[in-house]
């Protein structure tokens, strides 16, 4: 399932994004396919290895958990990934090529998105243009279209804010199209960057710590909409440092320590790792 | 795998079908006071040279020409600027080569006489390519070099006006060219008068009209692109590179883009100065003028369209007006205590400063949630 | 006369102004990564106020070493205590605003302190009264002043002292602290406002010195002289690194020799199409080379990028 083929055809205007029928029969068909693979990435920041031979694979359809202390090299495996960092060993699989980690535009174009942990809106610009935003790299309008308003440029300019208003009534925002971004409550924000990035239709949507800062029911509210994204095909790398959350809602979980990925397995089998509750002790869990 | 999905996470649904909910949903009503609207500010438009050069004399005509020249400066700039979120400190660098490229194939200089219609686009073009060469190495680089790499071309660009006189005369140097054509085609020049429906239009009128109309095509230009896929995506830069880039915008051909554009409307609004004053010298593009420019786009608000079109002629008027504390110095103190040249760069220096300080979104600030500022 | 030998001693004098100015750069950038445009006018300042008080001294009777060293200390004060009020007033309210924000508050002030200068002192060159000639010494078919070599080891001694400032005392390492992270190093107990303030102060004595160097050395103040002044020393701390101390040493040096030797040369190589009237642009060219060759520069790491 790769992304041209998702975008074809389909022409209809649903009123809600429900699951879409053939998903979650399609993640059962395909558990054992692999979506992304980090083959023995290594990062070293001077003197410091951020990240020493990780290696993670993330299944097509699955809701994959990132978790370790703080400054276990989460969050570097993140920017390694969707290139911010360039990564000093290894190399990423997508989607079965290596993926091109060169910039983080051309990953973004590959299929993946992310959100950060510091939200990152495009503060000034309207909810809405932001989510508009997201499509860029989907849509093709250039300057002398903008200028002349030819027809094409017109359809597609409607049909990027049609997508856009959907999006924002999936994560529930479509009230506050109009507002500023940076004016929106902070749970907002945080859904507003995912309705941003699955703009970019992506295969593979990388949350960074999309609970920080959450109340119980922003939680909740969250977890639901993370299932709902999975079930609708798009399959989601999670870091959290919400331990709760991640072991119920996570399919897999690898466990970072200090650049090491000393756990890669089911949760249930995670929560009983000695190597892992040592880490975590050691360490001081937050 | 290609059923057609539900949810708008699987559906592109790019039909032609929704553009009837597109923007600009103005019902009958909002569509004739619309209308009224802009046919007033036609006509005023239209009859205000008239109306200055009854009242206020034939010298504020040009100043209202000069005005329209820096109005299409101001967008130009505002495109780089306000739009992209990047600082060009020599912008009249693209003002002198669009000049200059007019007034050396169109002047006694080389003895060369080539169409205004066909000067123009290729000043542009000079004008961009210089853009293009300049921004290329610098815009993947922290942003803020630009800054500097561009403080210098202005300059440089002045060194090279000054100096190509020899040992081959290419631009006359400090002398500058004069008797530069003026816009003509075929045998209808605008630098004679000319009578319409028994109204005989003035050249310094003509000029006018011409010049507002390439202001007006100008902001209907600057518009669209801002309410583009185009526009967005400089805003975005502006407002946050990474998050820009992690959406899949490749920044650097976008910023290229506002900067080759940019250059474009400089190189236009060159070939223009050239025509309407029919002299140039390097004396007109100076790290000043450059600084006058971009207050126009600061005071006017960063990324407003008609916020610059507005600061371009309040500060063009600006010297005239400063003119008078002269006389008013002398009167009170006997003598000049500060040139208004000098008080006039005074009160730029001052304005940038106080403006980012209390002020960033200027005088006339965009309207809420329209535009990304 | 050995021209190649002239140059190099003129482009090591030039260098080692450069080097002076850029030095301030460097270090505002390094901590605030900010270009801050009104540093070549501190230099102007310094000129000025060191010419004023030159004049001022020599006329009271007062001897010339003790007239230099007083301009040059009330030089230092003045502009020292000048880039301490640009940082305070027009900068730090700043530090969290756009990005752009800081940039254009800073051509603002350089512009805004030109144009007081053109009207405390004049938009006409000044000069330096005729007390001054140089002697002049010949060395292997070139030509070396007292004011040159006072230059150049000058320029040395200032340098040496700041390095040791940075590396050898507690300032320093709060200094240097702050430019790694300035959060982190607030955490820990440093005034990074103090830190800040601090830079700003050194570096704008260091122009401050600079512009009674270039004062001497050309006999004139001019209100525009920081305006290139300033983008060659930006150009000299590109070239070595921005943000690298021992860098801006290095690429002002490079960059008087460079600009030495190529008006001392363009002439022959260009069959006299080109003259030395085209001497502001090869720093230019120097600046527009390192950013597409080499911009970290000649000492810089290069630079992380930071999500």
């Amino acid at each position: 399932m790769t992304a041209p083929e998702r975008n074809a055809g389909a022409t209809e205007h649903p009123s809600t994004g429900q699951l879409s029928a053939h998903s979650a029969s399609a993640a059962t068909a395909r558990a054992a396919d692999v979506l992304l693979e980090a083959r023995r990435i290594g990062k070293r920041f001077g003197g410091l290895q951020a990240l020493d031979g990780v290696s993670i694979t993330v299944r097509r359809g699955e809701i994959y958990g990132l978790i370790g202390p703080n400054g276990a090299g989460k969050t570097t495996l993140f920017n390694c990934l969707t290139g911010l960092y360039s990564h000093d060993a290894g190399e990423f699989r997508f989607d079965g090529a290596a993926l091109d980690t060169g910039s983080p535009d051309r990953v973004a174009r590959s299929g993946i998105a992310r959100t950060f942990q510091n939200i990152r809106l495009f503060g000034a610009m309207s909810v809405l243009d932001n989510v508009m935003v997201g499509r860029h790299s989907r849509t093709r309008g250039g300057v002398f279209g903008a200028i002349l308003r030819t027809a094409g440029t017109r359809a597609e300019e409607s049909a990027i804010r049609n997508r856009a208003l959907d999006l924002l009534g999936y994560v529930g925002l479509q009230e506050r199209a109009d507002e500023q971004a940076r004016t929106l409550p902070y749970g907002d924000q945080r859904r507003l960057e995912i309705a941003r990035a699955l703009a970019t239709d992506p295969q593979l949507l990388a949350l960074d710590e999309p609970a920080a800062g959450m109340n119980a029911a922003e939680t909740n509210a969250l977890r639901a909409l993370i299932e709902r994204i999975r079930a609708d095909g798009v399959t989601v790398l999670l870091i959290e440092h919400d331990v709760k959350l991640v072991m119920g809602l996570c399919d897999r979980v690898a466990v970072l320590d200090f650049g090491v990925r000393i756990a890669e397995d089911v949760p249930a089998v995670i929560q009983r790792n000695a190597e892992v509750i040592r880490a975590y002790l050691g360490a001081g869990d937050d | 795998m290609s059923e057609p999905g539900l949810s708008p996470i699987s559906a592109d649904r790019a039909s032609a079908g929704a553009a009837s909910a597109g923007p600009a949903g103005v019902g009958p009503a909002g569509a004739v006071g619309r209308r009224l609207r802009v046919s007033a500010w036609v006509i005023a438009l239209l009859i205000l040279p008239l109306v200055v050069d009854a009242t206020a004399g034939r010298a504020w005509v040009r100043i209202l020409d000069v005005s329209l020249i820096f109005a299409l400066l101001a967008m130009g700039l505002n495109v780089v600027v306000g739009f992209a979120g990047l600082l060009d400190l020599g912008y009249i660098a693209f003002f002198a080569v669009g000049a200059y490229a007019y007034a050396l194939l169109a002047s006694p200089q080389f003895d060369l006489h080539l169409s205004f219609i066909l000067l123009l686009p290729l000043g542009a073009a000079a004008a961009a390519l210089f853009g293009v060469m300049l921004g290329a190495p610098t815009l993947k680089l922290r942003g803020d070099y630009l800054a500097i790499v561009t403080l210098g071309f202005g300059e440089i660009i002045r060194i090279f006006l000054n100096n190509l006189n020899r040992p081959v005369n290419i631009t006359n140097g400090p002398f500058g060219i004069t008797r530069i054509d003026p816009l003509s085609i075929g045998s209808f020049s605008l630098a004679q008068p000319h009578t319409l429906f028994g109204i005989t239009i003035a050249p310094i009128h003509a000029y006018y009209y011409v010049l507002l109309a390439c202001v007006a095509a100008s902001m209907v230009i600057c518009r669209r692109l801002q309410f583009s896929r185009i526009g967005r995506a400089w805003v975005a830069i502006r407002e946050d590179e990474v998050a820009a880039r992690a959406m899949g915008i490749n920044t650097r051909n976008l910023k290229l883009l506002a900067f080759a554009i940019g250059a474009t409307f400089g190189g236009v609004a060159g070939g223009l100065f050239a025509a309407v004053q029919g002299f140039v010298s390097p004396e007109s593009f100076t790290l000043y003028d450059s600084i006058m420019v971009l207050c126009m786009v600061v005071l006017g608000g960063m990324g407003h369209i008609r916020g610059v079109v507005l600061g371009a002629f309040v500060l063009t008027a600006l010297p005239e007006l400063l003119r008078l504390t002269g006389s008013l110095q002398r009167t009170w103190f006997g003598h000049v205590w500060i040139d208004p040249a000098d008080l006039r760069m005074l009160l730029f220096g001052l304005a940038l400063v106080l403006m980012m300080r209390w002020r960033p979104a200027g005088i006339w600030p965009a309207p809420h949630g329209r535009v990304g500022t | 006369m050995d021209i190649f030998l002239q140059q190099v001693i003129n482009g090591l004098v030039l260098g080692s102004v450069y080097a002076l100015v850029a030095l301030g750069y460097t270090m505002v950038y390094g901590i605030l990564g900010l270009i801050n445009f009104a540093h070549g006018d501190v230099v102007m300042v310094g000129a000025f106020t060191g010419l004023a008080l030159l004049k001022a001294l020599l006329a009271a009777g007062t001897g010339l070493p003790i007239a230099l060293a007083g301009a040059a200390l009330g030089a230092v004060l003045a502009c020292g205590l000048l880039g301490v009020a640009i940082e305070r007033i027009a900068y730090r309210p700043l530090r969290h605003a756009p990005r752009l924000a800081p940039l254009i508050t800073a051509i603002g002030v350089s512009i805004l302190i030109q144009y007081v200068a053109a009207i405390l002192w004049s938009k006409q060159y000044l000069a330096l009264p005729a007390a001054f000639t140089p002697a002049t010494w010949q060395i292997g078919g070139a030509s070396v002043t007292d004011l040159q070599v006072l230059i150049v080891l000058l320029a040395g001694v200032l340098m040496a002292a700041l390095l040791w400032l940075i590396h050898g005392t507690k300032l320093g390492c709060a200094m240097r602290a702050t430019e790694q992270n300035a959060e982190v190093a607030g955490l820990m107990g440093i005034n990074t406002n103090r830190v800040i303030a601090a830079t700003f102060l050194i570096g704008s004595a260091l122009a401050a010195l600079a512009g009674i160097m270039v004062l001497l050395y050309y006999g004139v103040a001019h209100y525009f002289m920081g305006f290139m002044l300033g983008l060659k020393a930006f150009t000299a701390a590109v070239l070595g690194g921005i943000g690298s101390v021992p860098g801006a040493m290095l690429g002002g040096l490079m960059l008087g020799l460079i600009e030495s030797l190529a008006s001392g040369y363009i002439g022959d190589f260009t069959g006299g199409v080109f003259g030395s009237n085209y001497r502001d642009v090869f720093a230019f060219i120097v600046l527009i080379l390192v950013l597409v060759l080499r911009p970290a520069g000649l000492l810089g790491k290069a630079q992380g990028e930071r999500a």
